[in-house]
């Protein structure tokens, strides 16, 4: 069983990586069928094959949105926000076959400009080890607000 | 504030292919005022999709133009849009965001009604008079509502045209992506898929309408998404779009056009596969024998964007989207948008459906955040309003608009400048004009 300790290790490693859009880093943690999903507002528990969701990427699409944050083509995202990455309440859910889980808090600050967003909710992780390291399956970021508002958006990776 | 007069709002000279806003529509507070007071107050608003009450004692709250609102489908079965606002004292009554019930009990002070809006019961009726009248207190139902093959509409405007006469010409677009769904004498054959895009903009509730409805933004705001669409497999070397633009009447417009990419109601690409394709000539036949071939190939085929005036914008491209949009103040709007599939489809289309949605059409997707930089830079750049008045919008006047032209947003410009201005008079007043005559 993976311990607490190693979980927190592991997520803030992952939180610091974002926070300093070291953005291949942070995709080299994914699984070749990593997903990254963050459902919509009103359905924080549903499937994005028959509900719509804010995001749902695959490994492509995952790809895709790195590389395009790091492209000046990303004008939400251009230049890079200043974030910031809070993650606790860190626990190991479960550690099988089918992987690890841990479900953490987050609250992610954004800061563009003249505006100040916020983020708040939980993470789902799900890891396999793979050699020596582990990988991240699935990551789902599940918001508690109703509404994508004032935000908008989810212009950086949550 | 002076009486605002057409010429102050817009410059539209045709002879001499001049089109201009001004920027003052973007940022004035009182002009906000006259658009609450003479468009939202006077037009049909988009409220839900009858499939979202699909059950009797089904229902939504929501807001149309500010109100709260229930929206719900009775015991009896009808489809019902009420004021959600308690006749007693005035508390929101329902304040869960859907369930099924058959009444709703004010949490204040413990009216209740049934889900036609009947009020059922009052505490201590004893202690009223012969004046109170239970039977006058129901829930208000909106002034007008209309179900339109399923898309359900109010107005605030008892007096308002019908709402085929209001949708003029745009009833052909609108019927045109209805089509997609297979009526069953039950229900319509369209729903809403679960999920909804509920996100805002700091900018001006109408350049939601403008970036809807122009696609010439497209290739160099969102070179990034093409790029990912390319790495993803599809062709993207069609270049310009092939299709017109134009006004539909009352201040409704259209961009219809052609693209190379695959649309789940019946038109296939190569990186879908081969098993998809012969689903999708499957689809394809069950259109033609609906409604012939030309038809079914404007359905299959065709994109577009359909704007219902004042706030709706159906886009209709690899997804449906219905977006629906409200000023909060003149630099923020708050926008809801809803995914709209044909019923019973299967569930590769459903998934590829919502997959196309998010990623071109979502707030999280890889267009959409760089619409709202976009929309949002332009009302920083509004701030100059004093200095550089007038934006420029004329593109397409000199020839027979294509779907890169800006005549569909003229289209909009104009009706909203009359209707702003008071320059035409309420449907209420002329008609009262034309019985005195």
């Amino acid at each position: 069983m993976l311990t607490r300790s190693e979980a927190e290790d592991f997520l803030y490693e992952e939180a610091e990586l974002l926070d300093d859009w070291r953005l291949d880093d942070w995709l080299a943690l994914f699984t070749d069928d990593g997903r990254y999903l963050v459902p919509s507002t009103d359905k924080p528990q549903s499937d994005p094959n028959t509900t719509l969701f804010l995001i749902a990427d695959d490994i492509v699409r995952l790809r895709a949105r790195v590389a395009r944050l790091k492209s000046p083509h990303a004008h939400a995202e251009a230049p890079h926000s200043r974030t910031r990455r809070l993650v606790s309440n860190v626990r190991v859910a479960s550690d099988d076959d089918s992987g690890i889980r841990i479900v953490s808090n987050f609250a992610v600050f954004r800061y563009h400009g003249d505006i100040a967003d916020s983020y708040v909710g939980r993470y789902e992780h799900t890891l396999v080890r793979l050699g020596l390291g582990l990988k991240i399956r699935l990551r789902k970021a599940i918001l508690d607000c109703e509404a994508l508002r004032p935000a908008g958006k989810i212009s950086i990776i949550l | 504030m002076r009486s605002l007069r057409i010429s102050d709002l817009i410059v539209d000279q045709r002879d001499r292919y001049v089109f201009r806003v001004h920027r003052s529509a973007y940022v004035s507070p009182e002009i906000l005022e006259l658009e609450r007071e003479r468009i939202f107050d006077r037009s049909w608003l988009y409220v839900g999709h009858e499939s979202e009450v699909a059950n009797p004692g089904d229902f939504r709250t929501r807001e149309v133009a500010g109100r709260p609102i229930l929206f719900c489908r009775s015991s009896d079965g009808d489809v019902r849009v009420l004021l959600n606002s308690c006749t007693h004292r005035g508390a929101v009554v329902c304040r869960e965001a859907e369930g099924n019930a058959k009444t709703f009990q004010c949490f204040y002070h413990a009216w209740t009604f049934n889900n036609r809006g009947d009020l059922v019961g009052v505490p201590d009726i004893a202690g009223y008079g012969p004046a109170f009248r239970k039977e006058e207190l129901g829930l208000i139902p909106v002034p007008r509502m209309t179900n339109y093959r399923g898309l359900v509409f109010a107005s605030f405007d008892p007096d308002i045209a019908d709402f085929t006469e209001y949708l003029a010409d745009a009833k052909d677009p609108l019927d045109t992506i209805l089509d997609q769904g297979e009526v069953d004498h039950v229900r319509p054959g369209m729903e809403i898929v679960g999920g909804t895009h509920r996100y805002s903009v700091r900018a001006n509730w109408k350049m939601i309408t403008e970036n809807s409805l122009e696609s010439y933004h497209v290739a160099p705001l969102h070179r990034s998404y093409i790029e990912y669409l390319r790495l993803a497999g599809a062709d993207v070397s069609q270049a310009p779009i092939r299709g017109y633009s134009a006004g539909l009447g009352n201040g409704h417009a259209i961009e219809e056009y052609e693209g190379n990419w695959g649309r789940p109601v019946a038109k296939w690409e190569p990186r879908w596969g081969e098993e998809a394709r012969r689903e999708i000539d499957e689809l394809r036949e069950r259109l033609r024998e609906r409604f012939g071939e030309k038809h079914a190939t404007r359905v299959a085929e065709w994109n577009r964007n359909v704007f219902i005036y004042p706030n709706l914008m159906i886009n209709d491209i690899m997804a449906i989207t219905l977006r629906n949009y409200y000023p909060i103040s003149p630099d923020y709007t708050e926008v809801t948008a809803y995914s709209l599939a044909r019923a019973g489809e299967s569930a590769r289309w459903r998934s590829l459906r919502l997959d196309n949605f998010l990623t071109f059409l979502g707030p999280g997707g890889l267009s959409t955040p760089d619409d709202n930089e976009a929309m949002e830079s332009c009302q920083r750049g509004y701030r100059t309003v004093k200095e550089l008045g007038w934006s420029e919008m004329s593109r397409g006047m000199t020839r027979p608009p294509e779907a890169v032209d800006e005549e569909q947003l003229r289209a909009f410009w104009r009706r909203w400048a009359t209707q702003v201005t008071g320059a035409e008079a309420s449907t209420a007043r002329r008609r009262l004009r034309a019985a005195a005559r």
